[in-house]
């Protein structure tokens, strides 16, 4: 039950798991956006739910194509700015009011006027934070390695190259056929992504 | 590749000229960018670091010197107890306020020029707030005590005191700080990605890897990161109205006159824009050139700095005519004599140097020409902080050196500590901006590339019809 879940939560985050020997999916690289959103709306609607696109920046529309939701970013942002607001109303007002009270010209202990600036401050830091740390868990960031790493072309991703991977965890998977839809839907070329670990690919690249 | 990079159909987006000029794919941008970080500096970033290292290590020296003898080795005295320090802090804080408003305001306004000029902005709004912080640090007298400025637990049981502006400056720099860096950094992992997916060596590879988290441009990834990057500019974009607004309660909440004005929030921000802006324009304007990157930060992108420059110098020129017309309103005869020592007083010179450089030199920008003329740009940018740096001056030294007891009544000289402070600390700024230029991105890649049509995925359609 509990693996099922982290199995669950894992792919939402991009992260599949293979078994081994077996490869890990299918690689396959588009000309250009266009064909990308393509493919990934005709990958969506064949049933296909453990797959990626991967592109230099952006792609308007692709979250819709894939078939992903709101991000949940939004929630966790607003949890660290009332922690945040929160901190500072209790910071203020327990060290100025009830730990160690000083009059100073007769204003009073605690007041909201002069309490408003670092309620604010620290609103935003603890909500920018819980934004970024949010962002790297709900993408399972850092992660360091990825079998995709493997592949020499996915090294142009970062520059001007679109791909679309589907893993082999998925239960519509089907080497030949997958492959034989990826191609029919424009493909460049696919390649299969084999999962050799870690240790391989740094003595590979060393 | 016979994709993407390759441009027969150019389409022209609306009515507004291109953001990226000289017909560049998504490759050349990669490559423009990249390459700077890749091969050996030229010459001329030799020279700057030399000079600039060197005016850091004079810095070092100073500070050491401070330390040992403590802070009457500048200036400082009765009746002018904030002397340079202060008008160090005030000037570098102001500076380090473009970079934040152009990667989280403009993004809100949706301004898609802002990508050419974001990252190397945020970079220079992170070392000018770290010039900034030192001053303050340094002038507490005991630095080894900084800490207590802190809520931190100690040993006398004491609180830091929260009424107090000083304690909300604190607060205010150092959350600017860290919100800043996050949001550069944030915006740097797809580009650092970039370099390691074009490092050759194994130890480029690894460091970039490392900075890079594992990122391969997913679009389950872009999904979060873009929401993200979006909270942030919202967060960012009352956080940076802020910080000057509390740097000014600094001044506005104490008694002196001069000081005690409801109008410095809003016209510190708007100082501080205006100084921002122009110490952006003076270094993309070297920048621009000696990387050849003309054609990602252009003509127009200069244009647009100096409107900017234009309206935020034109609102702070007003603001000191309206201090004046409020001074006489008032009809308080410390107000007005405050004022008129300005404009007459012995530091009269400060006064009409900081008139003529803020509010009479940006309104050459009128003219268009002028605005798109680089020597009478940069000319103008510099003389925009020179100007900056003596509003602070002139609030500072100006309101305390006759104070209400005409028997204290002095004239402030500053130190030779106090000037080589101050070029020292230019020194640490340009040394951390040019160590930026070396080693990141100094453009935003993967923004730049979604500014290009063929980033649109329905520009792919309209060539499919033709």
């Amino acid at each position: 039950m509990i693996k099922r879940l982290l199995w669950r939560i894992k792919a939402s985050m991009g992260i599949y798991e293979t078994r081994p020997g077996e490869i890990c999916g299918l690689l396959a690289e588009y000309p250009h956006p266009g064909a990308l959103l393509k493919a990934a709306q005709a990958v969506h609607a064949s049933g296909y739910r453990h797959f990626d696109t991967h592109s230099p920046f952006p792609i308007h529309g692709m979250d819709k194509a894939m078939g992903l939701g709101q991000s949940k970013v939004g929630y966790i942002t607003l949890g660290g700015g009332l922690a945040g607001l929160a901190l500072a109303t209790w910071l203020q007002w327990w060290t100025s009011a009830v730990d160690y009270p000083i009059n100073i010209s007769g204003k009073p202990f605690f007041a909201i006027e002069p309490s408003i600036p670092i309620m604010f401050e620290l609103t935003v830091l603890l909500s920018a934070l819980a934004a970024v740390t949010g962002m790297l868990l709900l993408n399972g960031l850092p992660r360091p390695y990825n079998p995709l790493f493997y592949s020499s072309e996915f090294q142009r991703v970062t520059d001007d190259a679109f791909f679309l991977h589907i893993a082999a965890s998925d239960p519509s998977f089907d080497q030949e056929g997958t492959e034989l839809m990826l191609r029919e839907l424009g493909a460049l070329n696919v390649e299969a992504i084999h999962d050799h670990g870690y240790s391989e690919l740094h003595s590979a690249t060393s | 590749m016979t994709t993407v990079t390759d441009k027969s159909v150019t389409l022209p987006v609306g009515d507004e000229p291109p953001l990226v000029t000289g017909n560049l794919g998504f490759h050349d941008i990669t490559q423009l960018v990249s390459y700077h970080t890749e091969k050996r500096p030229p010459s001329a970033w030799y020279m700057a670091f030399a000079v600039s290292s060197t005016l850091l290590a004079v810095l070092l020296v100073l500070i050491a010197y401070l330390f040992w003898n403590g802070i009457g080795v500048w200036g400082n005295n009765n009746p002018v107890g904030w002397g340079w320090p202060i008008v160090n802090f005030v000037f570098w804080v102001g500076i380090g306020h473009a970079g934040t408003l152009i990667s989280a305001i403009l993004f809100l306004f949706r301004q898609r020029w802002r990508t050419a000029i974001n990252r190397s902005a945020e970079a220079m709004t992170l070392f000018a707030v770290i010039c900034a912080l030192l001053f303050p640090t340094i002038h507490v007298g005991r630095v080894w005590v900084i800490y207590w400025t802190l809520p931190l637990p100690n040993q006398m049981e004491m609180w830091p005191q929260f009424k107090s502006p000083l304690l909300w400056d604190v607060f205010a720099v150092s959350v600017y700080f860290t919100v800043s860096l996050i949001f550069w950094y944030v915006g740097l992992v797809p580009d650092v990605a970039t370099l390691r997916d074009r490092a050759r060596s194994i130890w480029r590879r690894r460091i970039m890897g490392f900075l890079s988290l594992g990122w391969t441009g997913a679009n389950r990834h872009w999904r979060n990161y873009e929401k993200t990057y979006l909270l942030l500019a919202a967060l960012a974009t009352p956080l940076v109205l802020s910080v000057h607004s509390v740097v000014s309660f600094d001044f506005a909440i104490s008694i002196i006159p001069g000081w005690h004005t409801t109008i410095f929030p809003p016209y510190f921000v708007a100082g501080a824009i205006f100084s921002g802006f122009a110490m952006v324009m003076t270094l993309l304007i070297i920048a621009r050139r000696v990387y050849n990157i003309q054609n990602i930060i252009t003509m127009n992108h200069l244009e647009k700095m100096a409107i900017i420059i234009l309206v935020t110098g034109t609102m702070v020129g007003f603001a000191y005519i309206t201090e004046f017309f409020i001074a006489w309103y008032s009809q308080v005869e410390y107000e007005q004599y405050a004022f008129l020592n300005r404009a007459t007083g012995p530091y009269a010179w400060a006064y009409w140097t900081m008139m003529s450089c803020n509010l009479l030199f940006p309104q050459f920008f009128w003219i268009k020409r002028l605005r798109r003329s680089i020597p009478f740009l940069f000319v103008t940018s510099i003389i925009v902080n020179i100007g900056m740096w003596f509003e602070r001056f002139v609030i500072t030294v100006i309101s305390l050196h006759r104070d209400f007891l005409p028997s204290s009544w002095d004239y402030f000289n500053p130190t030779i500590v106090d000037v080589l402070t101050l070029a020292g600390s230019f020194g640490l700024f340009l040394t951390l901006f040019l160590l930026f230029l070396r080693f990141l991105p100094m453009v935003a890649m993967a923004e730049v590339k979604v500014v290009l049509p063929e980033s649109d995925p329905h520009f792919y359609d309209k060539e499919d019809h033709d």
